[in-house]
C-alpha cells in the first residue's frame, strides 16, 4: 500500500539535522544507485543504502527503524564509490548518533541474568550500554 | 604646461564625504600653473562641454579628471578630450568615488587628504603624459582551421565559399574525425560517413581550403587579429608531387607488408598493415607508412613494399616538413578524446575482454550484418551510461550530452539487425533534449530494449565464458540486480582533446572548469574566446552533438567573417618602447618577452613589434639601464605618481601602496567601493597593466619615499591575458626580499596576491591585515631607507 508523506518544516529539520551531523549534503545524491549496487551487505538490508539516501532527502524519521544503519559495517565502498563524493557511510553513521540520542532503552541490563551475562563477552555488554539502553 | 583639474562632485557621492573646495585650494596654493574646477557631474553633457571650454581658454595641456573609477568614465573623458583637440592619452583619471568617499564616508577629514594625495599623484602623473597614436592594424582574409574534424571542415567551407583563404590543419592522416568513425547518427539512423564524407571531398577539391592533413600546430605566436602559426607536415613515406596519381592505389605494397597494427579508425576491433590508408572514406584517399610499426624503421629488415611499388613511390627518407602561416584569425576546432575508461578500474575496460567502448561499439555494429563480422556481439548486452561523465571522482561533473543518445542509437540499430538480442540500458537520467530524440527514446523502448534506472557498481568476469557480471541495483524496484552479459558497452564521455594543449599553450586560451576552452561569455558570445581573433568550433568548446557542433561551426564562421569584415581595427598604443639613446644591446629583455614582441634592429638596438606587444611590461625590469619602457606607465610616471601621493604624509601616518592590475584588482577594488565596503585608510591604489610592470627599484623607491608596506594585485595566470605576468612579479619581489633581508625590512611589509573577480573579501581582510601588521612593526629607520633605490652614489 502506498504511503502518503506530507513535507513540512518538520522534515527540513531531520534533513538539515543529518546534514549538520554528517557534514555531507545528502540532497547532492542523484540517486545512481552505486553505493548500493557496491555494498557487500546489502542482502542483509531492509532498505538499500540509495534509499536510507533518499528517505534523509525526504526527511523521514522512518528511516531510523530501518536496520541498515546496523548493519551498514562501515567499510566505505560506497564512499570510495560515489560519483558525487558523498561519504554515504558517514551519513550512516548520523542516522545512528541519532537513534541513539533519542535514549530509549531496547534492552534492560538488569534482565539479564548473572548465569547468562557471565557468558557473554564484557566489551558486547558494555557495546550493548550504548546502542540498546537509554 | 598649464594642467587642468576637474573636480567632480557626483551629485554628492564624492563631495558629501571630501570636502572639494579644500582640495582646490590645496591645489591651487602649491601650483599656479593649474586650473581647478568643481562640477557637480562631469561625466554630463555640461561637464564635458566645461573641461572643453576650459582647456581651450587656458590653453590647457593636461587633463585630470577626479571622479569615478576609469573603468566607468575613461572612454567618456577621452572623447572630450579629442573634442578639446587633446590627445586622448594626456588624460587621468584620479577616482576618488570608489577608491576614496564611498569607502571613507565615516571618516571625511581623512577622505580629504587622501583625495589630496590620490588627485596629486594624477596630476604628476598627467604632467609626464605624452601624446600617443593610435594606429590601425590592416586586416586580411587569412584563418587558420585547427581540427578536420565535422565542426572543422563546417567552418572551413563555410568561411572558403565566403571568400576567405583558409588553411585546415588536421593532425589524423584524414580528415573527418570522430563522426567518420560512428556507423550511423541519431535519431535520424542515417550513415555518418554518407554525410561527412562528401564534405570532407568538398574540402579537398575547394580552391579556397589549403589542406594539411598528419600536421601539427607547434607553436603559435601573436595575441590579436595578427597570428603566425609554425605547422610540422609529418612525412607520409610516399613521394606525393602535385600529380599525386603517380601512386596508382595498387595495393601491391599492401598486400606484401607482413605488419599487423589495430586500426585506429576500426577502433581496433580490425587491423590494418603497416603501410595504409587510412579510412575507406580518407580524404585525402592516400597512402602512408606508419614509422612505429614498419620494419624498415623498427629494425630495418624490410623494404618490400619498396620492391613491388611499380611506380617506385616509397620514400623511406622523408622528412618532416616545417611551414609558417600568418593568418587574421584562428578557430579552434580541435574536438573531443572519449573519457579513457581505465581510468575507472572497476569498470573493468581492458580488463575484461568482453568490455568495450562505445567508439568500438559503432564499429562492432557496423559491420554486424555481415556474413563474418570481426566481432561477435553474443545473445545479452548491457550499455553502462555516465561512464567518465557526472563523476567527480575523475573530476568530469558535467554531463557529456551525447552518451544516452548514442547508446540509445547504437542499442537500436543492434536489435534491428539482431532482434533476438536481449539488450539493457543502465542509466542514471535518460536525456534526450534534441529535436525528435525523446521520440527516438520511446521507439527503443517501444522495440523491448530495457532502460534499467541504476548505475553499476561491480563488475566481474566469468574466467570460463568471459561473461561480464554486473551488480546493479535498480533504483526504482530497490531490487539488486546481479546478472551476467556477454557484451558490456562503456557510454563513454566526452574530454577535450588531448592535442588542443599545445594550441591552449600558445594562445593562451582558458579553460573552464570543466575541462574544454572557455568562451569569451556564455550566452552572447559563445564561440568568441577572450583572445581577439580566436574563435571556437565544435566539442572543443564543450561537449555537443552533430547538430550542435555544425551549427556552432557555422556561427563561428558567420564571427570570424564579421570580425574581418571590419577591414582595420585600431591597436592599442600602450606598448612598450625603447629609448633607442640608452639601449646597449644586452639582449636581456629579449628573454623577459614570452610573445617574443622584442627583436634586435641593424644598429643592435632592441625593437618592440608593435603587433605582438601586450603592453603587460614584463619586460622593464628586466633592463639595467631602464632603457626599455611602456607608453602610459613610463618610469617616470610611477616614480612620479608614486612620490606624489606620498608627498603629504605626516610622522604618524601610515600609508600602503597598492599596485592593482587593470584587469582584475583594479576592479575588484572598484567593486568593494561601489558596495562601500570599509578597509583601511592607508591605502593608495595604482592602475597598472599587471603585477609584473613593478621593478624592483619602483617598490624601493616607494618605501624609500614613505611607504611603510607594498602590496601588489594582479589575476591568476589562468585568467590572466599575461600568463606569464606573475612568474616575472614573483622574480622582482624576491629580488626586493632579498635586498630586505640584507636591511633587515620585515619581509611582510611586501605582498603579492592573486585575485579572480570576486575576491571583495579576500582583498580588505588581506589589506587590512597588512594594516595591522605594519601598525605593529616600527617605521623603517632614515638610514635604512638611505639604502634604498635610488642610493645616492
Amino acid at each position: 500500500m502506498a504511503k502518503k508523506i506530507k513535507l513540512n518544516d518538520k522534515n527540513t529539520e531531520f534533513y538539515e539535522k543529518i546534514v549538520e551531523l554528517s557534514g555531507e549534503q545528502v540532497a547532492l545524491c542523484d540517486q545512481c544507485g552505486t553505493c548500493s549496487g557496491g555494498c557487500p551487505f546489502v542482502e542483509e538490508m531492509d532498505i538499500t543504502p540509495s534509499q536510507i539516501m533518499r528517505l534523509v532527502m525526504l526527511g523521514q524519521k522512518s528511516v531510523m527503524d530501518s536496520k541498515t544503519m546496523w548493519i551498514c559495517a562501515s567499510c566505505f565502498t560506497c564512499t570510495v564509490r560515489c560519483p558525487r563524493e558523498l561519504d554515504v557511510s558517514k551519513v550512516s553513521e548520523a542516522l545512528r548518533q541519532t537513534k541513539l540520542r533519542t535514549a530509549i532503552d531496547e534492552i534492560s541490563i538488569e534482565d539479564i541474568s548473572k548465569e547468562e551475562a557471565k557468558k557473554l563477552p564484557t566489551i558486547a555488554v558494555v557495546g550493548n550500554f550504548r546502542k540498546f539502553t537509554g | 604646461m598649464k594642467t587642468g583639474i576637474f573636480l567632480c562632485e557626483c551629485g554628492g557621492n564624492i563631495s558629501n564625504t571630501i570636502d572639494l573646495e579644500n582640495v582646490k585650494k590645496h591645489l591651487e596654493k602649491n601650483d599656479e600653473n593649474v586650473v581647478v574646477k568643481i562640477n557637480s557631474h562631469m561625466c554630463s553633457g555640461a561637464g564635458q562641454k566645461m573641461l572643453i571650454e576650459e582647456a581651450k581658454k587656458h590653453g590647457l595641456e593636461k587633463i585630470v579628471v577626479s571622479a569615478c573609477s576609469p573603468h566607468f568614465h575613461e572612454k567618456t573623458f577621452q572623447g572630450a578630450m579629442k573634442k578639446a583637440d587633446l590627445n586622448p592619452y594626456v588624460l587621468e583619471i584620479a577616482n576618488l568615488r570608489e577608491h576614496c568617499s564611498w569607502i571613507h564616508k565615516d571618516i571625511p577629514d581623512v577622505a580629504t587628504e587622501k583625495a589630496k594625495d590620490i588627485v596629486g599623484a594624477a596630476k604628476a602623473k598627467a604632467e609626464l603624459d605624452f601624446d600617443l597614436e593610435e594606429k590601425k592594424m590592416k586586416l586580411g582574409d587569412e584563418v587558420l582551421v585547427i581540427g578536420g574534424g565535422i565542426a572543422g571542415i563546417q567552418t572551413s567551407l563555410d568561411l572558403a565559399d565566403s571568400g576567405k583563404k583558409v588553411t585546415l590543419v588536421e593532425k589524423l592522416p584524414t580528415l573527418g574525425g570522430n563522426m567518420a568513425i560512428l556507423t550511423k547518427t541519431f535519431p535520424t539512423e542515417d550513415c555518418s560517413a554518407c554525410i561527412i564524407s562528401p564534405k570532407m571531398a568538398a574540402v579537398l577539391d575547394h580552391p579556397g581550403i589549403t589542406l594539411y592533413t598528419n600536421s601539427e600546430i607547434e607553436d603559435i605566436a601573436g595575441h590579436r587579429l595578427h597570428f603566425e602559426a609554425k605547422v610540422i607536415i609529418h612525412p607520409r613515406y610516399i613521394k606525393d608531387t602535385i600529380d599525386m596519381d603517380q601512386c596508382l592505389i595498387c595495393n601491391k605494397c599492401k598486400e606484401v607488408c607482413p605488419v599487423s597494427q589495430p586500426n585506429f579508425w576500426e577502433q581496433g576491433i580490425m587491423n590494418r598493415e603497416a603501410i595504409y590508408i587510412p579510412a575507406p572514406h580518407a580524404i585525402p584517399y592516400k597512402y602512408l607508412i606508419d614509422s612505429e610499426s614498419c620494419l624498415h624503421f623498427v629494425d630495418g629488415s624490410c623494404n618490400k613494399c619498396e620492391e613491388v611499388c611499380p611506380q617506385q613511390v616509397i620514400d623511406f627518407d622523408q622528412k618532416e616538413e616545417r611551414i609558417n602561416i600568418a593568418v587574421d584569425s584562428i578557430v579552434v576546432a580541435t574536438g573531443y578524446d572519449i573519457f579513457d575508461a581505465t581510468r575507472k578500474p572497476v569498470f573493468g575496460y581492458e580488463k575484461y575482454e568482453n568490455v568495450v567502448t562505445a567508439l568500438e561499439m559503432e564499429r562492432i555494429v557496423d559491420h554486424i550484418v555481415e556474413a563474418e563480422p570481426p566481432r561477435k556481439v553474443g545473445k545479452r548486452v548491457a550499455f553502462v551510461q555516465c561512464v567518465g561523465s557526472r563523476d567527480k571522482q575523475v573530476g568530469n561533473e558535467y554531463c557529456s550530452r551525447v552518451c544516452c543518445m548514442y547508446s540509445i542509437k547504437l542499442a537500436s540499430l543492434l536489435k534491428q539487425s539482431k532482434p533476438e538480442t536481449d539488450i539493457y540500458i543502465f542509466y542514471t537520467d535518460i536525456r534526450a533534449f534534441g529535436k525528435g530524440y525523446e521520440e527516438y527514446y520511446k521507439r527503443a523502448q517501444n522495440m523491448g530494449i530495457k532502460f534499467i534506472r541504476g548505475k553499476p557498481s561491480h563488475f566481474t568476469e566469468d574466467k570460463e565464458t568471459k561473461q561480464v557480471m554486473v551488480t546493479v541495483e535498480d533504483t526504482l524496484s530497490r531490487d539488486i540486480i546481479e546478472t551476467e552479459f556477454d557484451l558490456v558497452v562503456l557510454a563513454n564521455g566526452m574530454e577535450l582533446s588531448k592535442s588542443s594543449d599545445i594550441i591552449a599553450d600558445s594562445l593562451k586560451l582558458a579553460k573552464s572548469d570543466d575541462g574544454f576552452f572557455k568562451e569569451a561569455h556564455p550566452k552572447y558570445k559563445p564561440v568568441d574566446t577572450l583572445v581577439e581573433g580566436v574563435f571556437l568550433a565544435g566539442t572543443a568548446q564543450g561537449p555537443k552533438d552533430i547538430p550542435d557542433t555544425v551549427t556552432q561551426a557555422s556561427a563561428a564562421a558567420a564571427r570570424v567573417i564579421a570580425t574581418l569584415a571590419q577591414g582595420e581595427v585600431p591597436l592599442d598604443p600602450i606598448l612598450a618602447f625603447v629609448h633607442t639613446d640608452i639601449c646597449d644591446g644586452c639582449e636581456k629583455c629579449l628573454e623577459a618577452c614570452p610573445p617574443k614582441a622584442i627583436s634586435m634592429n641593424n644598429d643592435g638596438k632592441a625593437e618592440i613589434n608593435e603587433a605582438l606587444c601586450l603592453g603587460c611590461g614584463s619586460c622593464i625590469a628586466s633592463c639595467p639601464l631602464e632603457a626599455i619602457d611602456l607608453n602610459y606607465f613610463t618610469n617616470d610616471q610611477l616614480y612620479a605618481e608614486v612620490e606624489a601621493s606620498l608627498k603629504l604624509k605626516k610622522d604618524n601616518e601610515k600609508r600602503i601602496v597598492v599596485f592593482a592590475d587593470n584587469n582584475t584588482t583594479y576592479r575588484l577594488i572598484d567593486a568593494c567601493g561601489v558596495r562601500k565596503m570599509k578597509y583601511t585608510n592607508y591605502a593608495r591604489v595604482f592602475r597598472i597593466p599587471s603585477g609584473s610592470r613593478i621593478t624592483p627599484n619602483l617598490i624601493q623607491f616607494a618605501f624609500k619615499k614613505g611607504a611603510d608596506a607594498v602590496f601588489i594585485g594582479d589575476s591568476p595566470a589562468k585568467s590572466s591575458r599575461f600568463e606569464w605576468a606573475n612568474n616575472v612579479t614573483k622574480d622582482n619581489i624576491g629580488i626586493v626580499q632579498n635586498k630586505f633581508k640584507e636591511l633587515k625590512i620585515d619581509s611582510s611589509r611586501l605582498i603579492f596576491s592573486q585575485f579572480t573577480a570576486g575576491d571583495l573579501m579576500k582583498f580588505i581582510n588581506e589589506i587590512n591585515q597588512l594594516a595591522e601588521k605594519i601598525d605593529a612593526l616600527k617605521p623603517i629607520s632614515e638610514d635604512t631607507k638611505d639604502q634604498l633605490f635610488p642610493t645616492k652614489e
